[in-house]
């Protein structure tokens, strides 16, 4: 771990102010993620701004739906009444990340900002476009390596050694973007609200770049709309062991069905690629359906489709589907 | 309160201080003027290091000295390839010279006020290397195998023959040939390697985490080139080994040379990154079975051959095979081990060394030619029941095996197994039920104690070895305590010290019958001491009588033939002059080794659930049943079945090191992507013990118990998947994607 300064923000006008005065500044709350990038030398950060006192953790009803503070506990989120009761499929998701430990600690906006587990990327003697941005002209230590927990999707063609095959790692952004979140920021020019499709980003040709919040930005809160009807949904997590695993593949799934056919569906796909992965076409073509297995294997067909299998994670091309036909079968029943 | 007896599951003597942090550790010791070393690990798998620069790291605050091959001043007893005289003295990398030959190798060291002053001053060595492509190993590694010299148990031989093998398989009706895989898997005990050195002069003390505290003396004293009674090591409690601890590796003496180096005390505490390559491994094996039987199933022939790794300066290797020779009755047989060389750390044993990774592979096997042969898989284990040790033509000192089967089955509920692959289903989950023999011999080594019994009748017994988290102090106390009939907290323990009997290293199952047997010898001579008095005291009333005739229990001696007539240790002691009693033994196994073949046996039964769509696969019931001798405590004992079966559900689903073979390095090197299984993944454990009385085995009247539970649980494991899945993965660990992807 290279030394570091450390201060603390009282508001988030000051956090956002403090973070643009320095160079290689960075936020911390929870610190379960950052810390341990920190310790293997994978975030060198020169100055780390403890933004955990701020106020900005409430859950509170709005017009249209509720709002998350960007400090509330991963754990507070899972139980609160205003989640469960409106947003199951987002207190579901969280339940299936991590450990009890961890999601006391971890927060709403340090999950939204967590970072691949790629083995490589995680090892700094390995070379990692991610990791090292893509002027090192490192490669990407996954191609050909060991990458059974890497994207089968959304990877533009060209030279895939220029990018990044990694998935974005956590469960609860899998939900979010079924749940067409809006991630509220805050930055030196103000308030922006940058909807969840657009927040997380594919590797492309800025590998190094997770998300589209720009480094001076804090993000302040989510904003979640009730939706008009509200079905039922599904978190379907597949992993290697029962818990503390991240997910091979998963699913977020609501569905809504009236006299056997689809009223209003939303999918999103987590551990296939380097940001949730949701088709709003394949959502579109649902509508009307009936929901039969049938319609479900066609639109997780089409959801996969292009999908790119490399040499040890090529199972979670068929794995996918049968988990999208699964958790709609399970929401459907 | 009535004395508790052998047998009762008695709680652990230093529970109650290891629940409230009174338990010290190594990690725990604090030293005026201690000193912290962090190691430098090499990024390369094959090479030399070209240049090792340490300007910027020696600038920083607190940085005492790095120490490299450049700077490091060369031990007297050190040969850089010279193995020590027994499987723990592993050939160590100890800063001498330039060269790496496996990734995360230790090749600098850097020693600081703090510990964290320690890992900043390691993270500014800069290192260039003069790399050469490393020798992959299992299952990518193209290279000749060689015949090792020795297994790691001097009784086993690295090859058997027995009968005509070429003429029974040609003969056999039923022919059955395939091949496993295992990987290459690391202990990762909760505690790291931790060691705090102290020179004063010419004597070393060293607190260390450690499985042998004396053969890690005597290396460490060769090293230095200092007579062993120079260096004490003391592992006073010990966070889990299960193998990794011990071997001699390197971590206890790069303490030491630091400590010497930088005239302070010093801890060395692996990081959890440091524990993959420099303290051992498991081996990957390959192993081919041949089994070739009569239509009825008898075994007419049998060849188990196997293909280990180790590494390109040191010689290991996985006695997977050595089982086959014992578990059944085959006239005509060949076992044979070979090994490949690769730039890895050297592997070393791991719970259940060989046996593991090999009843894996046999009991597979036996379980695929039950359906082939379509029988039962146990009643084919009962047609082919080894009454005698056909490689050593001995018998066994005792032998319990079929109640096991029995027993297990009927506990698991067996008879509602619908014999057809992918016949039981419960929605969209296939269940599956498997079995499989367990097995595991019975090591004793040399040992000694000392006992004392004072004249207000509490006994004091000193006896070296360490309790490694099984409960060896609690099973030491209790022996003792047996032996005169009082209660286990009427005696004093000092162990976990080379101050203290000598003993040895706590592995291979060999603690209660090695240094247990000393603890029921040394109080037999106590007692003798006891009985002499008597005899020939003239107050008491047992004067005149013959030693034989007399008894011990209940803290009082007394006449077999008249038990009214005798009195407690403590009035005959008093009497005569209030002195204690104190006795030393040496005690070691004799000419029953010769005659008996001694092994524990078990069955071992698993249930599983597999979402066949998705490729998960749970564990829901695990059933087995163990015959071990006498059970010195039913507690701990308990505990170590389960352990044991637990790492069985981790070695079958979950644990892989996984090499990158380009670079063989460890990328999955940390507690989150090297995965063990978490509480959610293990059923409720139904382990116990059936009755098994053994004279012949050893004083103490044991069996190992602390391996025994991973041999049978991996392959009961691996037959429930097929019984459910109608799918043979014969590649662990047994993951969705192998489930998902595979093909007949």
């Amino acid at each position: 771990m290279k030394n570091f300064q450390y201060t603390e923000a009282s508001q988030p006008a000051q956090a956002v102010q403090q973070i643009g005065a320095g160079r290689d500044t960075k936020f911390v709350a929870g610190g379960t993620n950052l810390v341990d990038l920190m310790k293997y030398g994978i975030e060198q950060p020169d100055t780390l701004i403890d933004i955990s006192r701020l106020e900005l953790a409430k859950i509170e009803k709005t017009a249209t739906g509720i709002r998350i503070g960007a400090l509330a506990r991963n754990s507070d989120m899972a139980e609160h009444p205003l989640v469960t009761s409106q947003f199951p499929l987002l207190a579901e998701a969280l339940l299936a990340g991590a450990s009890p430990q961890l999601r006391n600690m971890a927060t709403l906006g340090g999950n939204l900002m967590q970072r691949t587990r790629c083995n490589y990327f995680y090892d700094i003697s390995q070379p990692c476009n991610k990791r090292q941005g893509p002027t090192a002209q490192a490669g990407c230590g996954a191609l050909e390596g060991y990458n059974r927990i890497h994207a089968i999707l959304g990877l533009e063609s060209g030279d895939l050694n220029q990018s990044c095959i990694a998935t974005n790692p956590s469960d609860m952004n899998v939900a979010l973007a079924a749940l067409d979140a809006v991630v509220n920021v805050s930055g030196p020019a103000g308030q922006r609200a940058i909807p969840i499709r657009d927040f997380h980003r594919l590797a492309g040709k800025k590998p190094q770049q997770d998300t589209t919040l720009a480094p001076n930005e804090l993000i302040t809160s989510i904003d979640l709309t009730t939706p008009q009807r509200a079905g039922k949904s599904h978190y379907l997590k597949v992993r290697d062991r029962a818990s503390y695993a991240f997910a091979l593949v998963s699913v977020a799934a609501r569905l809504v069905v009236e006299s056997g056919r689809i009223q209003d569906v939303r999918l999103a796909l987590g551990g296939v690629a380097h940001k949730p992965w949701r088709l709003t076409s394949v959502e579109q073509q649902l509508i009307g359906k009936p929901a039969t297995e049938a319609s479900f294997r066609e639109a997780a067909r089409q959801l996969v489709a292009g999908a790119k299998g490399f040499e040890h994670n090529a199972f979670k091309i068929e794995l996918a589907q049968s988990a999208i036909v699964r958790a709609l079968q399970t929401v459907a029943a | 309160m009535e004395p508790k007896l052998i047998g009762d599951p008695v709680d652990r003597i230093d529970g109650k201080q290891k629940v409230t942090g009174g338990a010290h550790y190594a990690g725990d010791i604090k030293q005026p003027e201690m000193a912290y070393a962090v190691l430098v690990m090499s990024t390369i798998a094959n090479g030399t290091i070209r240049d090792i620069d340490t300007a910027d790291a020696e600038k920083l605050p607190g940085v005492l000295a790095i120490m490299t091959h450049k700077n490091t001043p060369r031990l007297p007893g050190y040969d850089a390839n010279k193995p020590g005289a027994t499987a723990l003295g592993r050939v160590l990398h100890l800063l001498h010279d330039d060269r790496v030959d496996y990734s995360n190798q230790p090749i600098a060291m850097a020693i600081a006020d703090s510990f964290e002053h320690a890992v900043d001053a390691a993270n500014h060595v800069r290192v260039t290397y003069q790399a050469k492509t490393p020798a992959p190993g299992l299952p990518t590694s193209k290279a000749e195998p060689f015949r090792p010299q020795k297994l790691p148990r001097p009784d086993d031989p690295v090859d058997t023959q027995r009968g005509d093998l070429n003429k029974a398989m040609a003969a056999a009706e039923v022919s059955f040939k395939q091949t496993y895989h295992t990987p290459t898997q690391v202990h990762n005990a909760l505690e790291p390697h931790t060691s705090v050195a102290i020179w004063e002069g010419k004597q070393l003390t060293i607190y260390q985490a450690t499985q042998g505290i004396f053969p890690s003396r005597e290396r460490i004293a060769e090293y230095f080139a200092l007579p062993p009674e120079n260096v004490r090591v003391i592992a006073q409690f010990v966070g889990g080994g299960f193998g990794s601890k011990g071997p001699v590796w390197a971590d206890g003496v790069l303490a030491a040379m630091a400590a010497q180096y930088v005239k302070r005390p010093v801890k060395l505490e692996l990081r959890r990154s440091d524990m993959f390559g420099m303290v051992g491994s498991r081996s990957a094996t390959s192993q081919q079975l041949d089994i070739g039987a009569s239509r009825s199933g008898d075994f007419l022939g049998m060849a188990h051959r196997s293909l280990n790794q180790t590494s390109v300066f040191d010689d290991f290797s996985e006695p997977a095979g050595i089982l086959t020779r014992v578990l059944y009755k085959c006239p005509n047989q060949e076992v044979t081990h070979r090994s490949i060389r690769a730039n890895i750390g050297s592997p070393s044993p791991m719970r259940a060394p060989g046996e593991a990774p090999g009843m894996f592979a046999l009991e597979s096997a036996i379980d695929e030619l039950a359906y082939q042969l379509n029988m039962d898989p146990i009643a084919l284990r009962l047609k082919n029941y080894a009454e005698t040790d056909q490689q050593k033509e001995l018998p066994f000192s005792s032998k319990s095996l079929r109640e096991c089967y029995q027993q297990a089955a009927d506990r698991f509920g067996w008879s509602k197994r619908l014999a057809a692959p992918r016949s039981m289903r419960d929605g969209n989950i296939l269940i599956g039920m498997g079995m499989a023999s367990a097995i595991y011999p019975t090591i004793r080594d040399e040992a000694s104690a000392k006992i004392k019994l004072n004249a207000d009748g509490t006994v004091l017994l000193s006896i070296g070895t360490q309790d490694i988290g099984t409960g060896s102090y609690t099973a030491m106390t209790q022996l003792a305590a047996d032996a005169f009939g009082i209660s286990p907290d009427r005696v004093t323990l000092r162990a976990g010290d080379t101050r203290q009997p000598k003993t040895p290293v706590s592995g291979g199952s060999r603690t209660t019958a090695s240094a247990g047997s000393a603890v029921v010898q040394a109080a037999e001579a106590v007692i003798l001491k006891a009985k002499q008095l008597a005899l020939n005291d003239l107050k008491s009333p047992l004067n005149g009588q013959k030693e034989s005739d007399m008894a011990v229990e209940k803290g009082r001696l007394f006449l077999k033939s008249d038990p009214k007539k005798g009195e407690a240790l403590t009035a005959l002691l008093k009497r005569n002059g209030g002195n204690a009693l104190e006795a030393s033994t040496s005690s070691k196994s004799g000419e029953e080794k010769e005659k008996y073949s001694m092994y524990a046996h078990g069955a071992q039964f698993a249930e599983v659930r597999i979402d066949e769509a998705l490729g998960e696969i749970r564990v829901s019931k695990l059933t087995g049943a163990y015959a071990a001798g006498r059970i010195v405590n039913a507690k701990t004992a308990h505990s170590q079945l389960v352990g044991g079966i637990v790492w069985g559900v981790s070695m079958a689903l979950l644990e892989h090191a996984i090499h990158d073979p380009r670079t063989n390095r460890i990328m999955n090197a940390n507690l989150a992507e090297y995965h063990v299984p978490v509480n959610a993944d293990i059923p409720d454990i139904d382990a116990f013990f059936i009755d098994e009385k053994d004279e012949i085995v050893n004083p103490a009247g044991v069996k190992g118990i602390g391996e025994i539970g991973i041999t049978g649980s991996v392959a009961a494991i691996a037959n429930a998947i097929y019984h459910a899945t109608g799918k043979r993965i014969r590649e662990l660990p047994i993951t969705p994607d192998k489930i998902l992807s595979f093909t007949a």
